[in-house]
């Protein structure tokens, strides 16, 4: 059976089904049920650009220690349809299970439309070459052979005797606890207390009780049918332990919203796109929120509040705008009046953002853009992973403007991290672009609180007072470290204009040579105070072995099955590899990279898109190449296994370009 | 601080070289913003004027208030957004007709929708100035103005039946020679609390020699009577008008709306000007968001205390982190 480097325990498991059919609340049901064991889990979700009928699943990884990312091989398939099984049953691996619906096993692969034809094409010939036919039952023949086991649950049959228990005969109500009775099975066979479904179920359905107990009825029906059906004795048991202190199971999304509450967000604007519109509904449903128990003097008002006083909650606005040209704008001038503001979205979005991007540079205003990448270009892939927009990051925008790039690896970098972007726009008065992808957003992840009481806030100089009528406010007077105080409109004596043109001091157009020479260096040069201020630790991270001869170099969320990879390669005897990750890719922390990576032999850059873009900044700033890549844009994000075999195939053959492609 | 001196349309001057052609309808347009402000007594500091790309954009810089002098065909987003921020702020729009009606109309029709209380007055010539004449979304179809190589085969989008039917809740044409008439038609607009849009008809002496200003005042077609030229352009309210909804029925305002739509066609002879629909009854979008988050009235964006005096986060998370918990 798969082991995960020397870790004790790790399980890896899959549920699959159509969009529509309740997938997700079983993933949910089962990651929620199973970190109530004690467990820490990491979930990834697929899924079609769809709302009906598509397949999609789910894969939960869980450990007695924190797990960051998911692998290829799978403990247990769990399904209530067929074609999940045609799909992934090549993906469990021998002593695994797989759970299915034993009225199935006659369905035939032709009969399935919503597989696609070059995969229909690979699963035929898979199956005449193992010389059987095109059914269900010979996808299952196959996997026994390799030593899967089977577990067919007639759930028709185990629907009714639940209708039965609870009196209940309506079968179209009934039939929505199958998909409890796949986690349910799932449960069952790793000889897991019953009770932790209880908590799961209680989670799912928000307390809603009559929902809950029907589903429990039919936990324990499955249950009772598990244990006089099936030998006792599947060698992954799921024993509860003592739950880990402070744990939340949560998704980037959501971490990342949460993160904008405490950042002092109060104007959050997007327009509908996946995968990031999930962060904006989230901040919609907790638009008003506490505040800390306080005492009135200790706040830090604004001189904008007059005389007003907060009530005993606080508020985000959420603007859903007409198009994203109108999100960046507004969150733009919402900034100028004071509040702190930021937009959400994905790359085609980012696309229609970049005259807004452009005019907040132009004219040094504070705001946070959180891009959450998906499959590129165009529409591209819109309901999968890539990492695809770093370069345009960068880039956006005609002409030349200052702009902070970052990107977090994981769900806790990405809480504290949109505290650091909105610190650091404001602090340099430039917009920042905050990085994270489709695999961050939809990931699910059992993580420790983060802690918010050593957070501070950092608004630079921004004037929080009314000033005298006769101030001579310039907004971009010329100063000895290019950032010129900043008043909120609204304020007293702080007059000032913007424009899109270059302008003066005041901010009125101007065309003469000699204030664009300097108005250009005072914007620009604001990017060497950025490098000068930005802590080392905030710019970089390594992990791994500290003096390898071996580098992996990369940024974003590659970081959890990298980090993963290190202990697989570690329990492989492969100890000699040290990770270096990105964290601010611009500006570039030239200086950190040249200075680690000067004496690697090996440099192997690790990205999910095809021209490893973040190599590319690598060389532009520091002319170090890296010897290797590994790359992938398939569309589905690194699990952890897949790493590791590419580093190691790296290793072995001195593969210049690898290219994977796992993942359904 | 209190107001010692009454202001006056001087104290909303910038002592900038103001580069538009002579002889220019933004002028007009520009004292009638001056003086409204300063006939409504409104501090120079809380009022933020918001503009997109082209000649009459250079407004802002030519007003002693905050101005913003945006992206093409962007200013409705950022003004809404800087007063939704902060909804003390008196806020004001302005731009041309290419900029609101062209690039920029996808804005014009949803800001309607919202009725956020700022005030829009599109200065409208009928041709793009500032890159040499160009025909403009409101120039009719076989209009031939000087830049044009040929006679322009778009038609016409229709300013004020647009902005009603987007939800506009104040809608009214001005004229930019008739600054007494204009200057009560922003006062009117700014004080209306809800989305305002003003139209205002205004020549290009430099591109548009066919809507000039001897056009609009008639020059060409003398009463034979009187000997004096018959205007083109006349008062709504002169002639009984009112298109100001008296109660808050569907019935009513779909019958007023529908009326000032009629009146909007009105082109060529005889062109209506003057408010010509107004709807005191649709809330704004301040009072919207105020029924889902009470809160918002005495905290807006701006107002809110984000930090401590150490500088630490005021938000209590501690709840939403609950909801998310495992229990065992």
């Amino acid at each position: 059976m798969f082991r995960f480097g020397r870790r004790g325990f790790l399980l890896s498991w899959m549920i699959g089904g159509a969009q529509g059919s309740g997938v997700d609340s079983s993933a949910n049901l089962f990651a929620y049920s199973i970190s109530s064991a004690g467990y820490y889990i990491f979930g990834k979700r697929e899924y079609y650009s769809n709302i009906k009928g598509e397949h999609s699943y789910f894969n939960v990884v869980a450990s007695e220690r924190p797990v960051n990312a998911v692998v290829d091989p799978v403990h247990i398939l769990s399904s209530f349809d067929a074609e999940t099984v045609f799909r992934h049953a090549w993906e469990v691996v021998e002593g695994g299970a797989i759970i299915y619906d034993a009225s199935q096993e006659g369905e035939s692969l032709k009969n399935i439309p919503t597989i696609e034809e070059r995969l229909r094409g690979e699963l035929s010939e898979r199956l005449r070459d193992a010389g059987v036919g095109e059914t269900l039952k010979d996808v299952l023949k196959v996997a026994e052979r390799r030593g899967v086991r089977l577990y067919p649950i007639p759930y028709m049959d185990l629907v009714k005797r639940t209708g039965e228990v609870i009196g209940e005969q309506q079968l179209t109500l009934l039939m929505r606890v199958v998909n409890t009775m796949a986690v349910a099975a799932s449960f069952a066979i790793m000889r897991a207390d019953i009770n932790r479904l209880h908590r799961g179920l209680t989670y799912a359905f928000r307390a809603k009780k009559a929902v809950v107990d029907m589903n429990f009825t039919a936990c324990k029906v499955v249950y009772d049918y598990v244990k006089q059906n099936f030998p006792d004795d599947f060698p992954i048991s799921l024993p509860t332990r003592p739950l880990p202190d402070r744990l939340v199971l949560i998704n980037g999304t959501s971490c990342v919203g949460i993160a904008k509450i405490v950042a002092g967000c109060r104007v959050q604007t997007y327009y509908p796109i996946t995968p990031a519109a999930d962060e904006s509904v989230y901040l919609e449903d907790k638009q008003v929120f506490r505040v800390n128990a306080f005492d009135g003097d200790e706040l830090e008002y604004p001189h904008l509040a007059e005389n007003r006083k907060l009530a005993d909650k606080g508020h985000i606005l959420v603007v859903q705008t007409e198009d994203e040209l109108a999100a960046i704008d507004m969150a733009v001038s919402a900034s100028l009046a004071g509040a702190r503001a930021a937009t959400s979205t994905s790359g085609p979005g980012f696309s229609l953002m970049v005259e807004g991007l452009g005019w907040a540079g132009m004219n040094e205003v504070p705001v946070v853009i959180t891009i959450y990448q998906r499959g590129g270009p165009s529409t591209g892939l819109p309901t999968r992973h890539e990492q695809g927009d770093l370069l345009f990051s960068v880039f956006a925008g005609h002409g030349e403007f200052p702009r902070i790039v970052m990107a977090s690896g994981d769900m806790e970098e990405a809480f504290y991290d949109t505290v650091k972007a909105f610190n650091y726009a404001e602090k340099f008065q430039l917009p920042v672009i905050h990085l994270l992808d489709k695999s961050l957003a939809n990931s699910t992840q059992t993580i420790h609180i983060p802690r918010t009481s050593d957070i501070i806030l950092d608004r630079g100089m921004l004037i929080n007072e009314h000033l005298d009528e006769k101030s001579g406010y310039k907004r971009f007077k010329f100063t000895d470290n290019n950032i010129s105080p900043r008043t909120p409109l609204g304020t007293r004596g702080g007059i000032f204009w913007n424009t899109g043109d270059e302008h003066d001091e005041l901010g009125h157009i101007s065309e003469d040579p000699v204030i664009r020479t300097r108005m250009m260096n005072k914007r620009m040069e604001k990017l060497e105070l950025v490098k000068e201020s930005i802590p080392l630790g905030e710019k970089i991270a390594l992990y791994g072995d500290q003096d390898a001869d071996t580098w992996i170099i990369s940024w974003g969320s590659t970081k959890g099955p990298i980090i993963d990879a290190l202990e697989i390669l570690e329990g492989d005897g492969i100890d000699s590899v040290g990770f270096l990750q990105l964290k601010i890719l611009y500006p570039f922390p030239s200086e950190a990279c040249s200075e680690i990576l000067s004496n690697a032999k090996r440099i192997i850059d690790l990205e999910q898109n095809y021209s490893g873009q973040m190599a590319k900044l690598l060389t532009m700033e520091t002319r170090i190449v890296p010897t290797n890549w590994v790359l992938k844009y398939n569309g589905r994000p690194f699990t952890s296994t897949e790493v590791a075999d590419g580093v190691k195939e790296v290793l072995l053959r001195n593969t210049k370009r690898l290219v994977t492609n796992r993942g359904g | 601080m209190t107001v010692t001196q009454k202001l006056t349309a001087a104290n909303f001057r910038t002592p900038l070289f103001n580069d538009w052609c002579p002889g220019c309808g933004d002028f007009g347009i520009l004292a009638s913003i001056q003086m409204a402000l300063a006939e409504l007594q409104i501090e120079p500091y809380r009022a933020a004027v918001f503009s997109g790309i082209g000649c009459s954009s250079k407004t802002p810089h030519y007003i002693n208030v905050y101005g913003l002098h945006t992206v093409h065909g962007r200013p409705l987003p950022f003004a809404i957004g800087a007063k939704l921020a902060n909804p003390d702020l008196t806020v004001i729009a302005v731009g041309g007709d290419g900029d609101g009606l062209g690039i920029g109309v996808g804005h014009f029709v949803n800001a309607g929708r919202r009725n956020v209380d700022i005030t829009y007055i599109i200065f409208d010539n009928g041709v793009y100035g500032l890159t040499k004449g160009q025909a403009s979304p409101t120039l009719r179809r076989g209009v031939k103005t000087k830049a044009l190589p040929r006679p322009n085969i778009n038609d016409a989008v229709n300013p004020i039946a647009l902005a009603i039917v987007s939800g506009y809740t104040f809608v009214a044409r001005g004229y930019a020679y008739d600054t007494r008439h204009l200057k009560e038609l922003i006062k009117q607009a700014i004080q209306h609390k809800g989305s305002s849009f003003i139209q205002v008809l205004q020549p290009c002496p430099t591109y548009n020699d066919i809507h000039t200003k001897d056009w609009f005042a008639g020059e060409d077609r003398v009463d034979p009577d009187t000997k004096k030229p018959v205007p083109r352009l006349y008062k709504l309210e002169e002639t009984g008008y009112s298109g100001v909804l008296q109660t808050d029925s569907e019935e009513e305002r779909v019958s007023k709306a529908t009326e000032a739509v009629r009146l909007s066609y009105l082109w060529g002879d005889k062109m209506p000007i003057g408010v010509f629909f107004r709807d005191p009854f649709t809330p704004p979008y301040e009072e919207r968001i105020a029924g889902i988050a009470p809160v918002y009235l005495n905290s807006a964006p701006a107002w809110q205390p984000i930090r401590n005096k150490q500088l630490k986060p005021v938000a209590d998370v501690s709840d939403i982190f609950e909801e998310l918990r495992v229990h065992q």
